[in-house]
């Protein structure tokens, strides 16, 4: 069986860096297959106005609408172009949650994801999403600078 | 016979006698005017029953949610628990994550609802009704949680998904599409005349009343000045938020009201857990003034009058104005936000009103007489010992406990007030562009004479303002509830369809 990896997307430079090690531990591999996730981060108990519930799912379609041209497919293209197996899915919540979940759901050997790109007072307040994620991960997680 | 207009109109002589001295000439105009055009609206509106001081429209909204009751077995107390699990989204699909859940349009459903309904509504029926008004407003909160139940779910049901993605929901689209899908006659004539109550009752009780009262709480701390100037400050925010999209603002409000929602809870706890040894004598008071109104004016029927209209005009249920914000809910199943609707007169009503009348029980504020054991009424309203009524009677009750509390009040009532504004701007909204199709040059008339009638409220002197609000709101349920009555059994067929696959399992919480 094939080896899987999932890799955290932020759309930043740290996480194309990310997915250009997982694309390095792959090809040592050999069969391997690279599983993408971008999260936007949302929460179920986020308190909006009438207006903005109305058009939320518009909203929600617009968000992955751009995650997927924006980040996820030219991600998904470099890698295509360089001969490696890759699948890509935007999902929204919890960074730190959804790409441990979407590891244990896709049965993968191990997480890459970039290193933080919170600051300030979130991260004195809440942590990074990558320092709860390598607290709570189910799988090995690599965290590249 | 006009009991209740006679007995605010008393109201409106004692408390905002101050706001009347000034002799402000153009908040007079506004004002006189204002009662000389609406009265007639109100007067229909709480016309007693024939022989009897009894407001027809009390009994219309009771009966109603005892009818609705009973037809679903008791909804509020079996499905209770059911709708904390859908709150908590154990039945939310994970894959629907990113759209609004249910927890969201409960907390958008309630930021319309909790606000000044909850504190100065709770002190008007206090203050005229006694203490045993809230034992007739926690009935009326619990019986409203099934009339929610039905007009929720049907809001959902019948909404409209746009091809953009967008949707549009609320009475006037169940009571249009419902009468259509049932053969029965009259259905866009019944959402017409929804939607022109639903306007009214936006400008009215989701508007002026809300502007009133805040400039009522800012005059009260600053000290005495023109509403107008309180109504075109509010009005230049509602303004940019609702016409110049200006999210920010509104963003931030929906933000900290749910923080001042808890701090004005907590803050009663605390006042009702010192004063630990009174709940009992509170409690009392509440039981025996709701069969005896303890020498309010009209006696345990006024109590009972006044617990069941701030009720209602507190949680909205059976108003149908709920329906609209709970329309926007990701469900495949319309019954769940009904059950999830349900906990919306039980935390406003059952909850933060009890509160609110406790603490004005407790206070000492309503003033009884030593022989009698009665409480002191002239002019139809108990004496308060600083003379005050509405917000300022529920801010005098705080500062018993902590004297800093009024000014946390002020900042609560003014945010309190603008988030009903922007939700009861959006019910207006919907209702506008029902009657007159949707389009930007018909939304921005709207939005600017929603705006316009912000500076009427605020100039008002409450009397006039609380009756055109409560008869405009009303109105609104007049409708709704009639409705409702053809449409239940579409209801009790998607309840009888939830619970059966809930209980074969081919309905199941996801794992989280």
């Amino acid at each position: 069986m094939a080896a899987k990896i999932v890799v955290g997307l932020d759309g930043s430079s740290s996480g194309n860096r990310a997915v250009d090690y997982a694309k390095k531990l792959a090809g040592q591999m050999g069969a391997c297959e690279l599983v993408l996730v971008y999260v936007i981060e949302w929460s179920p108990y986020s308190f909006q106005t009438p207006e903005e519930n109305a058009e939320r799912h518009k909203r929600r379609e617009e968000e992955i609408e751009a995650a997927m041209s924006r980040v996820m497919q030219p991600a998904l293209d470099g890698l295509a172009a360089d001969g490696c197996t890759a699948r890509g899915m935007v999902k929204h919540g919890d960074v730190a949650d959804l790409i441990d979940r979407t590891a244990v759901q896709e049965g993968a050997d191990q997480i890459v994801v970039a290193r933080s790109s919170e600051g300030g007072f979130v991260k004195r307040m809440f942590g990074t999403a990558t320092a709860n994620l390598v607290m709570h991960a189910s799988v090995p997680v690599t965290v590249v600078g | 016979m006009k009991s209740i207009p006679l007995a605010l109109a008393g109201l409106t002589m004692s408390a905002p006698a101050a706001l009347a001295q000034g002799a402000k000439s153009i908040d007079q105009q506004v004002n006189e005017i204002f009662a000389a055009s609406t009265g007639w609206f109100v007067s229909a509106i709480f016309a007693p029953l024939p022989g009897t001081s009894f407001p027809w429209i009390v009994l219309w909204l009771v009966v109603a949610a005892s009818v609705f009751t009973v037809y679903f077995g008791f909804i509020q107390l079996r499905g209770f628990m059911h709708s904390i699990a859908l709150v908590k989204g154990d039945y939310s699909d994970p894959d629907d994550a990113g759209e609004v859940s249910h927890f969201q349009a409960l907390a958008t459903a309630l930021s319309g609802t909790v606000g000044l309904g909850n504190i100065a509504g709770v002190a008007v029926a206090v203050g005229i009704g006694g203490p045993g008004a809230t034992f007739w407003m926690i009935l009326a909160g619990l019986l409203g949680m099934a009339s929610k139940f039905t007009e929720c779910t049907l809001g959902v049901k019948y909404r409209n998904e746009y091809p953009d993605g967008t949707v549009s929901g609320g009475p006037m689209y169940y009571i249009s599409k419902g009468f259509k899908e049932k053969g029965l006659p009259g259905g866009g004539f019944l959402a017409i005349l929804f939607s022109i109550f639903c306007i009214l009752g936006a400008l009215g009780g989701g508007n002026m009343f809300q502007a009133n009262q805040a400039h009522a709480q800012i005059s009260g701390i600053v000290g005495d000045y023109p509403g107008w100037i309180t109504g075109l400050v509010f009005a230049a925010v509602v303004f940019a938020v609702i016409v110049g999209g200006i999210k920010s603002i509104a963003q931030v409000t929906e933000k900290v009201v749910p923080f001042m929602g808890v701090l004005y809870v907590t803050a009663a706890l605390i006042i009702i857990l010192v004063n630990f040894d009174q709940v009992g004598w509170a409690f009392g008071q509440i039981f025996a003034g709701a069969f005896t109104g303890l020498g309010v004016a009209g006696g345990f029927v006024g109590a009972l009058i006044q617990g069941f209209k701030r009720a209602a005009f507190s949680n909205e249920a059976g108003v149908g104005s709920a329906a609209i914000a709970h329309s926007a809910v990701r469900t495949k199943e319309p019954i769940t936000e009904g059950y999830v609707s349900l906990l919306e007169p039980f935390i406003d009503t059952v909850v933060i009103c009890t509160m609110t009348a406790l603490v004005i029980t407790i206070s000492g504020q309503l003033m009884i007489d030593p022989e009698t054991g009665n409480y002191l009424v002239q002019d139809g309203v108990i004496q308060t010992v600083g003379g005050t009524s509405g917000v300022a009677l529920t801010s005098a009750a705080f500062a018993t406990g902590f004297s800093w509390f009024p000014y946390v009040l002020a900042i609560a009532v003014i945010l309190f007030a603008f988030s009903t504004m922007i939700s009861w701007s959006y019910y207006g909204l919907k209702a506008w562009t029902y009657l007159f199709g949707e389009g930007k040059t018909t939304e921005l008339i709207f939005k600017i004479i929603f705006c316009i009638f912000i500076v009427i409220g605020a100039a008002a002197s409450l009397g006039p303002v609380i009756d055109f609000s409560d008869a405009a709101i009303f109105a609104m349920a007049v409708v709704n509830i009639f409705a409702l009555y053809f449409l239940m059994s579409v209801v009790k067929e998607e309840l009888a369809s939830y619970l059966g696959r809930l209980k074969s399992g081919e309905i199941k919480k996801f794992a989280h």
